[in-house]
């Protein structure tokens, strides 16, 4: 039963739970991997019927990845038998796994952006040696169709937002008709808006049959699009919830069981982080702000890169002590404004001002020795050097400096000795100061940023979404850490796409819209409309 | 994907002192084993075209080792070697290109063999030396300094302009030997540095203290990579250039800088060459090391310390070799079949121990009945 190819909508006997036993679409038995030291599965065993979501919860580092990597022929299981449509299958290469049915779109989109939307769903799907265009079209309308929205193949898919991106890569995963689609993480970068539409999708693809494994370390996102929710623990399946128990329990219900499940007896710190709203209010503390601001943007301009926007006559002052939030949909200037601050872009116009005297001239590394600090959100790309030990990296933005480097040479042991204690000021989680950063998870790398960023007397620090794609206990550190910092009197500025976020952590709010700044709410009664209405408002103009 | 090594709680086992006996065996394994295969095929090429593979590598071996007179041509010839590869491993460490040693080293020679006479006839010669040295560092040094200005300001593709100076710096060179630097004879080539006037020799060989230098030279190198902020920056640089710019590291000047000390050892090794072994420039003269070097870099890894036996092996190669080919009647170009061969197998090696390290199997697994 290719999904959607084929004209008449296939049958949807399978759909009823009731009418016998339905043969999953795809069944994982006994599935085990092992990596040097690391038990990535253990024995887990999970099944997915057609017409069915199943929503994959788990921390990062639960072993979601390496299972949907197993499914999709990205690696082979140690033990364990993998089947499809009730039959055994080996899935030896992603090849075998596309020609089983097996779609999977992966968390970081991976479109070639200058090419148009044609050409790439036309890559690596093209037979012969001449492009078949016609049909392809007629594929791409097809498939917009079922999943009831529209494409524009001739768009250049850099030039399409994430939302659309990502639908295009789902087209991409459904090109030779799937029985099975795996989402990995697929709401991590996008906004409410677009949230909503792949929800949409979702149900779409549900109704003409398919099954569909949706991985997520979100509860709220898991409770609302599962029909059924496995939990993943250290490798292990820890519990399962049927389709019965969801449509039966509130979301309350739902949540604290989750968690409980998750986390057993810390359960109650966490929970309020995993997304429990009516709780936010509780978390503002009145902080002491300085009576002058320590960082100010005077009318800031600066060009933006890839398309994106940059930022145009900016105009912002943090005070010491306070957290000033930034909304808007990503690709709105958000990263143009964090490294103008920063100085890794250079302005083309306005001044920028810390504790009064200007910066706008200053390196970076002139700005960081004042105590301007940014938590960058591209945490691989820039934040780390892969190759590097972790004990390196908490000391790359002091190259040179004593006691790391004396008379221009490299003291190791005043490395790893400050090393030791920022991993144990930051609960980083790594095997020790030696080992290559590159092999923690993203949680512990954003620790180690935070680590490297926040040592050393910060006076400003600048968080680009500094929660995206960490699991509910380091979201609760980070945010913790945050509030420390403003506690202790440094001016703070945190950019997110997160609103929930934002209303959890700021003292206001500034919403940036094509690069501007449409407007500053105090956070507050009603402050979460506001904002709303300022970034959808403006996309709406 | 780094899915497995992400669990926080499943804390993997720090390498011990066998896991490291078994990487220095696995780096060594992956630098000689390409070698040891190069041979074994070039054996059977030997085979094909009728000649004792045998006998030509004990041809390599007695001229180029066992021989007085070779083992020091070999130990002489590792000179240049060193000081081009350290010259190339600064930048390649920080993944930046310079593929333009030839003209760099060319043009520098050139200098010293046309001015070397004159200076060494006004100053007392180890005054020379070191005057034609510094001039033939500056030569080499300036040379590369278009093609790092325009990619540490404009970011253009450094192998591109590094190589177009080449042809530049090598016709410029046969300008100079040509013109203002030839000297009285007839033949197109400059004056010759009398005998007494050149590097002296170690005593009671022919040797000359250029090896010395070029073996300082490396270990300062060395030092200077793997202990001071210059080579971390270079090392973050080279692992990701991205972060090099959000940890506040200057780019533009270090792009710089590197390719000026690279420039600048590629034009001592020239001066060493000179002033130690040939005392003029012909026209049209190229040894062409650039080209052999490369792969010597990467057999070692980019490492100065272990530049070294390769250079010793790569000297001892091409001293032993070019008899061993007289020997068996083949052009000396067999050579560069004997170096291609090891850098063919060199990339096969890397990939396969590459997969190893990834748990892969090397030879993929035949289906088993099984399930």
């Amino acid at each position: 039963m290719r999904v959607m190819a084929d004209a008449p909508a296939p049958a949807p006997a399978t759909l009823s739970s009731t009418a016998g036993t339905p043969v999953p679409a795809v069944e994982l038995i006994d599935i085990t991997k092992v990596f040097p030291g690391v038990i990535a599965n253990d024995h887990i065993s999970l099944s997915v019927l057609p017409g069915e979501v199943l929503c994959l919860l788990g921390e990062n580092g639960a072993g979601k990845s390496t299972l949907m990597s197993i499914l999709s022929g990205l690696y082979r299981p140690d033990e364990g038998r993998i089947r499809v449509d009730g039959s055994d299958v080996r899935i030896d290469s992603p090849r075998r796994g596309r020609d089983l049915g097996i779609g999977m779109v992966h968390q970081h989109l991976s479109l070639i952006p200058t090419l148009t939307v044609l050409e790439n769903l036309m890559l690596g799907s093209n037979k012969g040696i001449i492009l078949d265009e016609k049909t392809a079209r007629t594929r791409i309308a097809d498939l917009a169709s079922t999943l009831g929205i529209t494409v524009d193949a001739d768009a250049r898919a850099g030039s399409l937002a994430l939302g659309q991106q990502q639908h295009v890569e789902i087209i991409k995963a459904l090109w030779k008709g799937s029985k099975v689609l795996i989402l990995d993480e697929p709401t991590s970068m996008l906004t409410p808006q677009g949230i909503a539409e792949l929800q949409k999708v979702l149900v779409e693809l549900k109704t003409s049959g398919l099954a569909i494994i949706f991985i997520t370390h979100k509860l709220h996102e898991a409770i609302a699009i599962g029909d059924r929710v496995t939990i993943l623990k250290q490798g292990r399946v820890v519990g399962t919830i049927g389709p019965e128990i969801l449509r039966s329990s509130t979301p309350q219900q739902l949540q604290r069981r989750i968690v409980a499940t998750m986390f057993g007896e810390e359960a109650d710190e966490v929970a309020d982080v995993a997304e429990l709203r009516e709780d936010l209010e509780g978390h503002r503390v009145r902080r002491t702000m300085s009576e002058t601001p320590l960082l100010e943007l005077v009318g800031v301009s600066a060009p933006g890169h890839h398309g994106q926007y940059g930022v145009s006559d900016v105009s912002l002052a943090v005070r010491g002590g306070e957290i000033l939030g930034i909304a808007g949909v990503d690709g709105n200037g958000q990263r143009a404004l964090a490294e103008v601050i920063a100085g890794q872009r250079r302005p083309s116009a306005g001044d920028i001002r810390l504790a009064a005297a200007s910066i706008v001239k200053l390196t970076v590394s002139s700005r960081q020795r004042l105590g301007l600090r940014y938590v960058t959100d591209d945490r691989l790309g820039e934040g780390v050097v892969r190759p590097f030990a972790v004990g390196m990296n908490l000391v790359l933005k002091r190259i040179g400096d004593k006691p790391f480097w004396r008379r221009g040479t490299i003291d190791r042991v005043a490395i790893n000795a400050t090393a030791r204690e920022l991993i144990a000021q930051f609960d980083i989680r790594t095997p020790s100061s030696e080992t290559r950063i590159g092999k923690l998870s993203g949680g512990n790398i954003q620790k180690a940023l935070l680590a490297r960023e926040l040592s050393f007397q910060p006076r400003v620090v600048v968080f680009s979404k500094p929660t995206h794609g960490l699991d509910v206990r380091t979201i609760a550190m980070v945010r913790e850490r945050i509030r420390e910092l403003a506690g202790r009197g440094v001016a703070t500025v945190v950019i997110s796409t997160d609103l929930d976020e934002l209303i959890d952590l700021s003292d206001r709010v500034a919403v940036l819209f094509e690069g501007k700044i449409a407007g500053i709410v105090d956070n507050g009664p009603g402050a979460e409309t506001r904002i709303g209405e300022l970034i959808v408002g403006a996309q709406a103009a | 994907m780094t899915a497995p090594a992400t669990t926080q709680t499943a804390v993997l086992a720090e390498p011990t002192a066998p896991g490291r006996l078994a990487s220095i065996a696995d780096s060594l394994i992956r630098s000689i084993g390409p070698i040891i295969l190069a041979f074994l095929a070039c054996g059977l090429i030997l085979l094909v075209l009728g000649r004792d593979p045998i006998a030509f590598y004990e041809d390599i071996v007695t001229a180029g080792l066992l021989r007085p007179s070779g083992l020091q041509d070999s130990i002489t010839r590792m000179a240049p070697i060193l000081l081009i590869g350290v010259g190339l491993i600064v930048v390649f460490r920080a993944t930046l290109w310079n593929l333009g040693s030839e003209g760099q080293y060319l043009l520098a020679a050139a200098m010293v063999a046309g001015l070397g006479p004159i200076v060494l006839d006004t100053v007392p010669a180890p005054l020379g030396w070191v005057v034609l040295m510094l001039v033939a560092m500056a030569v080499g040094a300036g040379w590369t300094l278009i093609p790092a200005l325009l990619k540490a300001i404009y970011g253009m593709n450094e192998i591109i302009t590094t190589l177009m100076m080449t042809f530049i710096g090598v016709g410029l060179a046969n300008l100079f030997v040509k013109g203002p630097f030839k000297g009285t004879s007839m033949v197109p080539q400059t004056a010759v540095i009398p005998k007494g006037m050149m590097l002296l020799d170690l005593p009671v060989t022919r040797v000359h203290v250029g090896v010395i230098i070029a073996l300082v030279v490396v270990v300062i190198v060395h030092l200077a990579l793997t202990r001071t902020s210059f080579g971390t920056r270079l090392d973050v640089l080279g692992a990701n250039p991205r972060a090099a710019v959000h940890l506040g590291i200057n780019v533009p000047r270090l792009i710089v800088l590197a390719f000026v000390i690279s420039g600048a050892l590629i034009g001592l090794a020239a001066a060493v060459d000179i002033l130690g072994i040939f005392g003029y420039m012909r026209a049209d003269w190229n040894p062409a090391y650039g080209l052999k070097v490369i792969p010597l870099v990467f057999l070692a890894r980019l490492n100065a310390l272990a530049l070294i036996p390769f250079a010793a092996f790569f000297s001892v190669v091409s001293i032993g070799g070019e008899y061993a080919a007289r020997q068996a009647g083949l052009p000396s170009d067999f050579l560069l079949l004997v170096v291609g061969l090891i850098l063919i197998f060199m990339v096969a090696t890397q990939y396969f121990s590459d997969k190893r390290a990834r748990g892969e199997r090397i030879v993929p697994r035949r289906r088993k009945a099984s399930a």
